[in-house]
């Protein structure tokens, strides 16, 4: 905030040469992206071609084979020594996931849990907040994402679009300054997927820096800053919407998006 | 259209006859019967049964099975618990030594195991808590702590087999959404796995537990007084053997519908938001249900 020239230089999320593979198969190819406060970078691309993975690897559920995520000033799961990375404790990549929200296409809410206590769960367990001030507040996020009403309902009670209303509301509990969403409408009903976009361009507006990996190309034209066409492990073509959305350069863009439109 | 006779008349539906029903329930009631008039008719004295019912050796020998069951139980489950993490572990040294505790412990009779318990000395002369204390191991175990032990160990290996699948039941996605929220390993698994494991769990540890307060009579092989060893000694004396065996059965199996009612209200505790429909009502909640009806209709 001192220093408003430093944060627009300095970027939130830094991803320099990654690499990711599954035993043999190489999923992530070197991947560079920088992402600066308060930006919306969308990442599309067919399936296969290491989207999800690039976003499990920024919060280290998916442990980075080469390269190096900064969030921050932070290494995830790391700690650079000279050119070497040593991999953290869990419990210190416990610490560092804290501040890095996550949203799944599977909602992957906690069923034995109420909503409210879905919400309050992080708070209370990882942020030892007092179990009063954590509900409240669990309550007025389910509030701004329009299901107060169903605080003490069960998971299974609630439709996909409910549940991943929650989904984000308890992402939110931990005051994330970065948000990532793993094709969060993928899994809905089309008659859902709006309110759950709704929710996001709310988000948006406020200013919080977040990544989607999604399908929803409308979602990206409108909402993202920046939009990363990723195919085969690495990113094919970057830039604002109107370019990659409108004219793109590459063929493969160009194929992958007369099929989706 | 044209074919519909008499439009309107109403058309009455009849059941059809389960013969077959009535021939089954007639063949058990008989059987019943025989077997009633069987025991009616044997040499066994009731007065003798419902005098042992309340005899001071029995209930001591109750109280032995009672505690030899809740200890082995809590040495099994703690263990179980501990040694079916284990085998999930990434540590292949970790998995392996858990491989081979369930294969040595279930792979052999609990009797035998139990002997060896009785006999550690044997092996161990003396147990010893370096720096602290010594002491002799024929004076440390004793029938019931090698009863404990015995029966707990193997109930362990049991257990963790039961306790790995629940934890497998889980899905994966539950432990990365507790991950990124910042949850350690251990807070994912204490408040996330383990609660919604309960449910694939405690059907079978509620069997094992009423399959240990019975197992728990293997113990009297060394020496143990529980219920059924001080049965044996009482009729070994009075040759009432009939009756004292009654008498343990009726113990055992008041013991065991105890167990099982405590089993249906754990089971309804774990089973908090596993389906979209609210939990069936506790038969005290319908008994509940009915006097308040009953009251209102008479009221009314």
């Amino acid at each position: 905030m001192s220093a408003p020239a430093a944060t627009s230089t300095q970027p939130l999320v830094r991803i320099e040469a990654v690499h990711k593979h599954f035993g043999e198969l190489q999923v992530l190819r070197g991947v560079d992206l920088e992402v600066a406060q308060g930006e919306v970078v969308c990442l599309l691309g067919p399936s296969g071609s290491g989207k999800s993975t690039l976003l499990r690897c920024i919060n280290h559920i998916e442990a980075i084979s080469a390269g190096r995520i900064q969030v921050g000033d932070e290494v995830i799961g790391y700690r650079q020594r000279g050119d070497r990375l040593h991999e953290l404790s869990p419990r210190a990549i416990a610490v560092q996931r804290r501040t890095i929200g996550m949203v799944f296409q599977r909602f992957n809410l906690f069923p034995h849990r109420t909503v409210v206590q879905n919400v309050a769960d992080g708070p209370i367990l990882v942020r030892r907040e007092p179990r009063a001030a954590a509900e409240q507040r669990a309550t007025e996020l389910l509030d701004r994402v329009g299901l107060a009403e169903k605080r003490d309902a069960y998971p299974r009670q609630l439709s996909g679009g409910q549940q991943q209303r929650v989904a984000i509301a308890r992402a939110l509990a931990m005051e994330p300054k970065l948000m990532l969403f793993d094709e969060p409408t993928s899994a809905l009903d089309p008659e859902l997927v709006g309110e759950v976009l709704d929710v996001m361009k709310d988000l948006a507006r406020t200013g919080l820096t977040m990544i989607v990996v999604t399908h929803e190309i409308g979602f990206a034209r409108e909402m993202a800053d920046r939009v990363a066409f990723l195919d085969g492990g690495s990113i094919v073509e970057l830039g604002p919407p109107g370019e990659v959305l409108v004219n793109p350069r590459q063929a493969r863009t160009r194929a992958f998006l007369s099929r989706v439109l | 259209m044209t074919a519909a006779p008499e439009a309107g008349r109403q058309l009455v539906v009849v059941p059809r006859r389960h013969v077959g029903r009535w021939v089954a329930a007639a063949v058990l009631l008989l059987l019943l019967a025989w077997l009633g008039g069987a025991f009616a008719n044997a040499d066994i004295d009731w007065p003798t049964v419902r005098h042992y019912l309340g005899a001071g050796p029995l209930l001591r020998g109750l109280l032995i099975t009672i505690a030899l069951t809740l200890v082995a139980m809590l040495v099994g489950i703690v263990l179980g618990t501990a040694v079916g993490v284990m085998r999930l572990s990434r540590n292949p040294v970790t998995a392996a030594v858990a491989w081979g505790y369930v294969w040595v412990f279930r792979g052999t009779p609990v009797y035998l195991q139990l002997l060896v318990w009785f006999n550690l000395a044997l092996i161990f002369p003396y147990l010893t808590i370096p720096g602290i204390t010594t002491a002799r191991t024929v004076d440390l175990i004793t029938p019931f702590a090698a009863a404990s032990l015995g029966l707990g160990i193997n109930q362990g290996a049991y257990t963790s087999e039961v306790v790995r699948g629940g934890i497998q039941s889980v899905d994966e996605g539950q432990t990365e959404a507790a991950h990124a929220i910042g949850m350690t390993n251990w807070m994912t698994l204490r408040k996330v796995v383990l609660p919604q494991a309960m449910r694939v769990i405690l059907p079978p540890i509620g069997n094992e537990f009423i399959g240990m307060v019975k197992t728990t009579s293997l113990a009297s092989a060394i020496g143990v007084t529980e219920i059924l060893n001080e049965a044996q000694s009482i009729y070994i004396v009075n040759n009432r053997i009939m009756e004292l065996l009654i008498v343990c059965g009726i113990w055992y199996l008041a013991a065991v519908s105890v167990l099982s009612i405590a089993q249906f209200y754990l089971e309804r505790h774990f089973a908090r938001g596993s389906s979209s429909r609210a939990l069936p009502p506790t038969p005290l909640q319908r008994l509940r249900g009915l006097f308040a009806k009953v009251g209102t209709g008479a009221a009314r």
